[in-house]
């Protein structure tokens, strides 16, 4: 086993058990620490295909902000956090069937229908192309032959996003009475 | 592979000993990742150690501005050994874990507030050559983990089963995650005068300190990196007479003095990188890359001399952090979040943009302008930028008395007929 | 060397785990949870796609496809999901003023 490999089954490693605690903790504040987990080893995850950009995207997105709001959802909806008897509802069974049978077909899929010599290993990349993405990224976001568009849809989105989620969440004083 | 014990020595003397052994043992992979451990170790120590240092500063410093003596008994008149003796204190304490903590949380808070803080170092530039590692994308990289502290204090707050500290790690992460805003926003403003976002990057583009294009930015920086290191007059995290000690209200003994450290090294950095983004960083007048020879080897003496020169201006600022805790009062936390809110994210918003168009048109309109040129033209839309702003304060505040006028003429004057009337 | 097929299949399991979540839950925030790394699942791919076939473009059959393809669209990503976590929080706080449960299963006002 080569050092990359022992990086790799580590970090994702970490994704998949943290994964899994994420789905069955009983403690809810629990499974969001173990969801940052997770979000820390997809980080690794890019940091060995050679993303470090993304790799810090996805902290400063995902731990840095994500999370953070999901455990103050959790905080702030506290009290029936305890009360709580099962973690799982009626079709737990079903879904645990359904997320095994998926798992298995697209195992299936990837490893026995779908696959190509190119890509038993990764391409050597210039290191000049490598650091050249990030500035090519900038230039594309709003280039009209790439990704203006989504950029702006995207954009637009997080604008939307940000009302709706302060509208929704604003106290109504008729529904107090 | 052979090693020169002299050729190492004089590495060592000019800070190039880390680029100096991953050149030597580029082509030995083992040796690589060993060497690459004892410089991130090495990295990783000195800012820990520097808090002594710097807290025994604070000390003295906030003591002579209190007119006290401060420190005086450890070490000598001056105190110098009095954090040493903080720490064997701190060491020797009891480590008490609360009745129903939530024990995981409560213990890895303080490892994550030290690990993140120490993490920002490995960016830092000393000198061309002294850097832990020069990313492409390293301010971000600064932004990403400085986001991930506000873990630590999530998990000191809800792990210490106590109410305080739940309140106040409440109240330190609305302040974080808010003025990380105006942060990245202003941070932003360099990075685009440098076209890179890397740190060297940013210190090679300043002939002239980006001080002197947009101190309106500087400022905004400077005071969203009060409030993200929880310093006065923003220091809610641990307001003593409103919440105990904020979401360290438990801890004890070394558990309570990593986040000392942690939040000492995230100062240091924060000076650091004022002085890196705003003020040149190692640069110093183009002696920084002054060059000699020592018993026939390259000395890089201007790599001492950026340390110096770094050093230095980092200290003047936490000098202004000190003076400043010395100085003010605390804000309240709405008065807090409404400053970030309504003054300086509308601010920097505007700051930005105007430093993105104008920007691009000097280099439109003039293609060969000088970089004095440049930055004039920078610092008069600046003036104009703050004069407005200014003015725009003068103008709501006038509002806000005439509004209250007729109370204040209502209540002053049967006084005045009183007074009259006798 | 690694084989493309091992990241897809890490992606793949971390998308069923969070499926299982989603299916499974019984409260909202952790449903969010279990979306939140079905969406990682997908960026993983997305990634892993990008590193392995980056030198293939830009592809004159294929003009959308850049060198940046697979970062660009990990950041959308990246967007739709804090947008998401945004907005469902803000409606699970929302219900739980109203009903005073986050339970996913007893949110049955259009039931009756």
């Amino acid at each position: 086993m080569t050092g990359e490999q022992f990086v790799f089954l580590a970090v994702s490693g970490l994704t998949i058990v943290a994964g899994i605690l994420v789905v069955t903790l009983r403690n809810l504040f629990h499974a969001a620490l173990a969801m940052m987990l997770s979000f820390l080893g997809v980080a690794g995850i890019y940091i060995t295909l050679g993303a470090g950009f993304l790799a810090a995207a996805q902290l400063l997105i995902y731990i840095g902000a994500i999370s953070i709001l999901i455990i103050f959802a959790i905080m702030l909806t506290r009290r029936m956090m305890q009360a709580q008897d099962t973690p799982f509802n009626s079709q737990a069974g079903a879904g645990l069937l359904t997320a095994v049978l998926s798992f298995i077909l697209l195992v299936f899929v990837i490893t026995r229908l779908w696959r190509n010599e190119i890509f038993d290993s990764p391409p050597e990349v210039p290191t000049a192309i490598m650091n050249q993405i990030v500035v090519q990224l900038g230039a594309d976001f709003v280039s009209p032959d790439a990704y203006v568009i989504p950029f702006i849809v995207a954009s637009m989105l997080l604008l939307a996003a940000l009302i709706g989620a302060v509208y929704v969440a604003w106290p109504q004083v008729e529904d107090e009475a | 592979m052979q090693i020169d014990p002299i050729e190492l020595l004089v590495r060592a003397l000019d800070l190039t000993i880390l680029a100096y052994l991953r050149e030597q043992f580029a082509e030995q992979p083992t040796a690589l990742l060993i060497v690459n451990i004892v410089i991130v170790l090495t990295l990783a120590t000195v800012p820990l150690l520097m808090v002594f240092v710097v807290g025994w500063t604070e000390r003295k410093v906030l003591a002579r501005m209190q007119d006290r003596i401060g420190p005086n008994r450890v070490g000598g008149r001056y105190g110098v050994l009095q954090m040493v003796a903080d720490v064997v204190k701190m060491m020797t304490k009891e480590v008490i874990i609360p009745a129903g903590a939530d024990r995981w949380a409560y213990l890895s808070a303080p490892v994550l507030a030290v690990m993140t803080s120490v993490l920002l170092f490995a960016v830092l530039p000393l000198a061309p050559a002294v850097i832990g590692v020069d990313l492409n994308v390293a301010v971000f990289y600064v932004l990403a983990i400085s986001s991930v502290s506000v873990v630590a204090i999530l998990l000191a707050g809800w792990g210490s089963n106590n109410k305080y500290a739940l309140l106040g790690a409440f109240r330190s992460v609305a302040q974080l995650v808010s003025y990380e805003v105006p942060m990245i926003l202003s941070i932003l403003v360099p990075i685009l005068l440098a076209r890179s976002m890397s740190t060297i990057g940013l210190v090679e583009a300043q002939n002239i300190p980006f001080i002197v294009f947009v101190p309106v930015a500087a400022l905004i920086f400077f005071v969203s990196s009060l409030a993200e290191t929880g310093r006065s007059p923003f220091d809610l995290l641990e307001a003593e007479s409103e919440i105990v000690a904020g979401f360290h209200t438990e801890y004890t003994g070394m558990y309570f003095g990593l986040f000392m450290a942690g939040e000492y090294i995230a100062i240091m950095f924060m000076c650091a990188l004022f002085s890196t983004a705003f003020l040149g960083g190692y640069r110093f007048f183009g002696l920084e890359e002054l060059t000699t020879t020592i018993m026939g080897y390259p000395f890089f003496v201007g790599n001492l001399i950026g340390a110096a020169a770094l050093f230095i201006k980092s200290a003047i600022i936490f000098f202004v952090f000190m003076w400043l805790r010395g100085t003010l009062p605390r804000f309240r936390i709405d008065q807090l979040l409404n400053f970030n809110w309504k003054f300086m994210v509308p601010l920097s918003l505007v700051l930005l943009f105007t430093v993105a168009v104008l920007d691009k048109l000097i280099f439109v309109w003039f293609p060969d302008i000088s970089d004095g040129g440049r930055a004039l033209i920078h610092l008069a839309s600046n003036f104009l930028i703050a004069a407005a702003t200014i003015e725009i304060l003068r103008r709501r505040i006038q509002r806000q008395r005439r509004a209250l006028e007729p109370a204040v003429v209502a209540e002053a004057t049967p006084d005045l007929e009183h007074a009259h009337a006798h | 060397m690694i084989p493309l097929s091992w990241y897809l299949i890490v992606a793949a399991l971390l998308f069923c785990i969070g499926g299982y979540g989603v299916f499974a839950r019984r409260n909202a925030v952790a449903i969010l949870m279990g979306v939140e790394l079905m969406l990682n699942a997908v960026n993983i791919n997305l990634v892993a796609f990008w590193r392995y076939s980056v030198l293939l473009n830009p592809n004159p059959n294929m003009p959308f496809f850049t060198i940046t393809s697979g970062w660009a669209w990990a950041i959308f990503v990246l967007t739709v999901a804090a947008a998401e976590a945004a907005v469902g929080l803000a409606l699970i706080i929302s219900v739980y003023r109203r009903r005073n449960s986050v339970i996913a299963e007893e949110l049955d006002l259009l039931k009756n």
